[in-house]
């Protein structure tokens, strides 16, 4: 490489030293990012795990237990979440297409819907809390059904939980990606931050996708 | 660079197909046909996971190999669930034997 081109390659806004252009350096983080979410599979992986030997164990408790959540509240969170994958993804065409303004509004928009989520998401638990649906020593359930509806619930709050800390990690992430989109760090050439962090977004989406039936849908007929 | 930018119309397609699908799947859960209920909830859940992953996370788009990451994390999860229920499952059998 001459003296000239070397100092080319430095002058490109995001590109590292060891990459040698814009599109590599993309394929190579739109991976990482993947790679990342794969350990996130066989994270929650595991309690979609338990959960299916549980119910398969009991399946009449579970669809007792199941049949305390709100349903309302759930498709509801359930359209919000999938419109801001909407907005995220608009947020990611926008960046591709360097409208900065465009981006930054759809980023918000994310933000909200998240927010709005997690709202949705505390009005449910202290719903539970209210109705002693939380496993433990206060634990209120139809008596035949009160030890393994405790199972239910335990998985309800480890799965839902694991779920809303990764939209909390989100919402930072979202606040982190609207200030490099207001100082100028997000240009048409390099937007991968906003496609991989819109990969993370797409990914706690679908983990609530199969969330909403296999918790709040279950014995949904016949009780 | 030289992304594949797909037009703003893909999305909302996507998008009002998942929304139709959430519905469906409230829906379906009211009525009881057994063990269909869970075959059609999960079905749906999984039709819907793959248009994200397809069109909103671009991987139609992208190269082979994130393709092939993808499909390595569906496949080592199904190595979790079958290998695991191929015990749970069949543990009444030794009343048999």
């Amino acid at each position: 490489m001459s003296p000239d081109a070397a100092h080319q390659h430095s002058d490109v806004p995001g590109l590292a030293h060891h990459f040698n252009s814009l599109e590599a350096q993309s394929e190579a983080t739109t991976l990482g990012m993947w790679v990342f979410l794969v350990t996130e599979v066989l994270f929650f992986g595991g309690l979609f795990m338990v959960y299916t030997v549980y119910r398969s164990w009991y399946p009449d408790a579970f669809a007792a237990a199941s049949h305390e959540l709100d349903v309302t509240l759930g498709t509801i969170n359930t359209v919000v979440l999938i419109t801001s994958s909407l907005t995220m993804a608009l947020a990611v065409h926008a960046a591709q297409l360097g409208q900065r303004r465009t981006l930054m509004i759809f980023l918000v928009a994310t933000m909200l819907l998240g927010g709005v989520f997690l709202g949705i998401k505390s009005v449910e638990y202290y719903h539970k809390f209210a109705e002693h649906h939380v496993p433990g020593p206060g634990f209120q359930f139809e008596k035949e059904y009160v030890r393994h509806a405790q199972i239910f619930f335990s998985l309800y709050f480890m799965m839902t939980g694991l779920h809303a800390l990764h939209m909390v990690i989100g919402f930072g992430i979202m606040a982190v990606m609207l200030w490099w989109a207001w100082n100028g760090t997000i240009t048409k050439d390099y937007y991968s931050p906003i496609e991989i962090s819109g990969l993370y977004w797409h990914f706690v989406d679908i983990v609530w996708i199969f969330l909403f039936p296999l918790l709040y849908l279950i014995g949904r007929h016949g009780h | 660079m030289s992304a594949h930018i797909l037009p703003r119309r893909v999305y909302y397609t996507i998008f009002g197909i998942l929304m139709l699908c959430t519905y469906l799947t409230v829906q379906i859960a009211f009525f009881d046909l057994g063990r269909l209920n869970t075959i059609a909830a999960v079905g749906i859940a999984i039709l819907k996971a793959t248009l994200v992953i397809l069109y909103f996370m671009h991987v139609k788009y992208s190269p082979r190999l994130t393709a092939a990451v993808v499909a390595g994390s569906v496949f080592w999860f199904g190595i979790l669930i079958v290998l695991t229920m191929s015990d749970y499952l069949t543990r009444a059998w030794r009343t048999f034997g």
